[in-house]
């Protein structure tokens, strides 16, 4: 029968997959590319990938963005789905990035800090022209070392805090949400939001936080700090009861620091959005904190007008995993709905013919 | 399979997930929130429906995927290959040799039994949600119970189509209380959610809510007294079994109109053909 | 006056931060009485109104409302299923902005109808006659019934929202600057219609407005608000004819004009 043929069938799956792996490796006169290469020479890829997977494993991402033929969003979710099926040994201690070994670090509402101003590897300045000096791959000559170590670097955040010009962070007693283990409940707490903001997709977050600057729920934020740099990690196990280090991570951090008018019980203050990536991100890390300070509106007594400012909205379609099963899901068969609707519309067009002939 | 639990969720994430099942048992056609995990399959492929049924799966349980009423559509293969890969159970595509039938957008036309559990997969658990998008006062509308604004919905079509229009997903109001989503079915189906002697589980893995309809609860579709809910149907038979009663497909065969119309539950046509 | 109050409210206080909305204010409305709330604006009258109907909750005080079975409740300690059943049908609402109530792309029968189903009504010919005939109450042509609001003007809207108040025949109705922001002759109509409604249907009502014209229309007593405290209470006329309190005679003084 013909009908048959548009059904898949077991076949026609492992066909496509046959494909699909032939096409990913590509031409076989051309050499495979290795996780190594990629995790070493596409960190920006693979730091993208492991914020949205939310796991920080720079090898097993690489194998994802290879797998997944550079499509970063299926590296995520492949990426992601393995996470789940780890076991958990504990949490992390809030991590120190006060201590952050720092390589970047820059203020753009001071002229000078304390520890000074570091640009650090950035592309800020460099012209975008495409290098063709590249496809020889030429060794690049070794970039100067500062002579001196860099002294310590206090947080921006935290001067502003001293003299009471940021609105304090209260210090939270229970142990944080986690959106990995428990459904979201709106309106969802401060360390539920970010932390979806943490794995949110770049793409919607940038386009998110970029309508706040255009009058979408006005802020009017300043860099207030970036710093990016290794922080080391510390569990404190069971059995010890006392912390151990478990290791280094690269992170960029950014503080918004924006303005607050006051109210009529709290005199006016600054007010922080804060954003955390994994690796070199100031592109997300900025948009996250711009958003972060977006869905504070309700809290602070500011008008809720703008998507950015409405937290279900924002983390409910933030997350591309979620989104992108969804979108795709169209491409499965609908026909019996179709069916359905198509039935309803002749029932319909049939009424009104009838009508219209009397 | 090597490196994996019995039906893929570690055993904690089963009893979180079986916890949820308990509580939407306990409360008929209630959205329960549940801790969903990211699965092997995308979101929106019915992560839901196979969290559920890796759940509830037992060792001697005999598995039937069906997707649009059918076992051989693409998704019900995939998911079918899926647990039999992971739990190693035996699959059929007999309804009536399956202890637990997952499906997409169909209920069986055979008649399902006391001893057997219907999963449904969920893209949207929410039947408020075209009319209430934020989930926060969508819930607060549930626990009112103030679904007025879908009674109006009815109202409309009635007025401006002369009936109501809504094809599939059509709103059930579940053991009086609650209104729920059956699931895009198509409302022909409807009549069968009512007092079912199966349990019927549903799963939105992507919203991460789990809902059920006990064994023979009752389930109305909204409806007018003066415009009671009907259930359609093509009007045709099937071209391969003949059947009159089934829900049909229609099978375009060329570009010049040509088309036959074929039941869209494929074990009960084989059955009937045979 | 036998027959005890409606609503009746005592010792209601509430403040914002420094401000006082409402400090120690009392009042008691009897079956198919209106009253009208008069004051200028930030003296406490929205406060009131939105505390006596339960949609905020007072700092102090208490709100007893005495249902149709005769139990007296009070408003603030209802479960919210309670209250919003008496929203739903014992209350009505008429906003000085239609669009707080009204579903602008919904048409005028189904927004009438909503209140008949919310309440349990599934027929839908039934539904449709009763929306037909408070839209001839109203003076909406019932050939209209399908259109949405979006196509009315602002004054067929507020008649449309009245219909949807009173549609489920409410025995308390809360309404907030009803004729706010209508052109004059637009407001008379409202108002005759308000009238011969509310007197026809027995129907008591607590009227918020800054506009003593329309309290003297409407009501037949007045409580004049000042600072969040009723400063007087009367008749209507004998208020506006003859105000006790210094400030209610010049509130009348200043801006009476009818």
């Amino acid at each position: 029968m013909a009908y048959v043929a548009v059904k898949g069938g077991e076949r026609a799956i492992d066909a496509a997959h046959a494909w699909r792996a032939e096409a990913r490796r590509g031409d076989p006169a051309i050499p495979a590319l290795s996780t190594g290469q990629i995790a070493g020479q596409l960190g920006r890829a693979v730091e993208r990938v492991m914020a949205e997977a939310s796991l920080h494993d720079p090898e097993l991402a690489a194998l994802a963005i290879r797998q997944a033929e550079g499509d970063l969003i299926e590296a995520a979710f492949l990426l992601r789905a393995f996470r789940t099926t780890l076991p958990r040994f504990g949490a992390a201690l809030p991590l120190e990035t006060g201590r952050m070994a720092v390589r970047r670090r820059i203020s753009a509402i001071f002229k000078d800090v304390p520890g000074g101003q570091i640009l650090g590897p950035t592309t800020d300045y460099t012209h975008r022209l495409l290098d063709f000096s590249l496809l020889d791959d030429p060794p690049p000559p070794p970039a100067p070392r500062a002579e001196d170590p860099p002294g310590p670097m206090p947080r921006v955040a935290t001067l502003l805090e001293a003299e009471g010009l940021l609105r304090p962070e209260p210090p939270g007693e229970a142990p944080p949400f986690d959106i990995t283990r428990e459904p979201l409940a709106h309106p969802a707490p401060r360390d539920a939001r970010l932390q979806g903001l943490a794995r949110g997709d770049e793409g919607f977050l940038l386009g998110m936080g970029y309508s706040t600057q255009r009058g979408y729920g006005g802020s009017h934020p300043f860099a207030g700090e970036i710093r990016m740099g290794a922080v080391t990690v510390e569990i404190i196990p069971d059995e010890l009861g006392f912390p151990i280090d478990i290791g280094e991570i690269v992170l960029t951090e950014c503080q918004m620091v924006n303005q607050f008018h006051g109210s009529r019980t709290e005199p006016a203050s600054f007010t922080a959005g804060y954003g955390l990536a994994f690796g070199q991100a100031d592109r997300r890390a900025m948009a996250m904190a711009l958003l972060d300070r977006a869905m504070q509106a309700a809290e602070l007594g500011e008008a809720v007008t703008a998507p950015a400012q409405n937290p279900e909205f924002v983390l409910a379609h933030a997350d591309n995993i979620e989104a992108t099963g969804f979108v795709e899901h169209l491409k499965l068969p609908h026909y019996v709905d179709f069916q359905s609707e198509a039935e309803a519309v002749r029932r319909l067009r049939a009424a009104a013919r009838a009508e219209a002939a009397e | 399979m090597k490196g994996y639990n019995f039906a893929y969720l570690d055993e904690q994430t089963k009893r979180m997930i079986r916890r949820a099942i308990l509580k939407a048992v306990a409360i008929p056609g209630h959205q329960v929130p549940f801790g969903g995990r990211e699965m092997p399959l995308p979101y929106g492929w019915g992560t839901g429906g196979i969290q559920v049924t890796a759940a509830i799966l037992g060792p001697r349980d005999v598995l039937k995927v069906i997707d649009q009423g059918a076992d051989d559509t693409t998704n019900a293969v995939s998911i079918r290959r899926f647990f039999a890969r992971v739990a190693g159970i035996a699959t059929t595509t007999r309804t009536a040799e399956a202890s637990v039938i997952q499906t997409r957008h169909r209920i069986p036309e055979t008649r399902l039994r006391a001893d057997q559990i219907l999963v449904y997969q969920v893209p949207q658990p929410e039947p408020l949600y075209r009319l209430e998008p934020s989930r926060a006062a969508a819930r607060r509308l549930h626990a009112l119970a103030e679904y007025g604004a879908m009674h109006v919905r009815l109202y409309e079509d009635i007025a401006r189509l002369g009936q109501v229009a809504i094809s599939y997903d059509y709103p059930v109001l579940v053991n009086r209380r609650y209104l729920t989503s059956p699931s895009p079915i198509p409302a022909f189906d409807n009549p069968k959610l009512h007092r079912m002697a199966a349990l019927q589980l549903f799963g939105a893995g992507r919203e991460k809510r789990i809902y059920a309809i006990p064994p023979y609860t009752e389930v109305r579709s909204l409806d007018f007294e003066d415009h009671p809910f009907r259930p359609h149907r093509a009007d045709a038979a099937c071209a391969l079994c003949g059947s009159r009663e089934s829900y049909l497909d229609e099978v375009l065969t060329d570009d010049r109109g040509g088309r036959i119309f074929v039941c869209s539950d494929t074990d009960y046509c084989a059955g009937r053909a045979a | 006056m036998s027959e005890p109050p409606l609503l009746q409210a005592e010792g209601l206080c509430l403040a914002y931060g420094a401000q006082v909305a409402l400090d120690r204010v009392g009042l008691a409305l009897w079956p198919g009485e209106v009253l009208a709330v008069v004051g200028e604006s930030g003296s406490g009258k929205t406060s009131l109104l939105n505390v006596l109907s339960g949609r905020s909750t007072p700092d102090a005080g208490t709100v007893l409302y005495r249902d149709e079975t005769d139990a007296s409740a009070e408003v603030h300690a209802m479960a919210p299923p309670r209250l919003r059943r008496l929203y739903r049908s014992e209350w009505g609402f008429v906003h000085q902005d239609p669009r707080e109530s009204l579903r602008m792309d919904i048409s005028a029968g189904g927004n009438i109808g909503e209140r008949l189903m919310e309440s349990g009504q599934r027929h839908y010919g039934a539904i449709r006659a009763t929306a037909a005939h408070w839209l001839a109450e109203v003076e909406i042509d019932p050939a209209r019934i399908d259109e949405p609001p979006r196509q009315f003007s602002g004054g067929m809207r507020q008649r449309l929202q009245i219909a949807r108040a009173l549609v489920t025949h409410p025995r308390l109705l809360f309404m907030d600057e009803p004729t706010g922001g209508l052109d004059v002759s637009v407001q008379a109509r409202i108002l005759d219609l308000l009238r011969r409604l509310v007197a026809r249907h027995r129907i008591a009502a607590v009227l918020v407005t800054h506009d003593l014209g329309v309290a003297r229309l409407l009501a037949q007593r007045i409580a004049v608000m000042r600072a969040g405290r009723v400063v007087e209470t009367g008749l209507t006329d004998q208020v506006l004819d003859d105000p006790l309190h210094p400030y209610a005679q010049l509130l009348v003084s200043a801006v009476l004009r009818v």
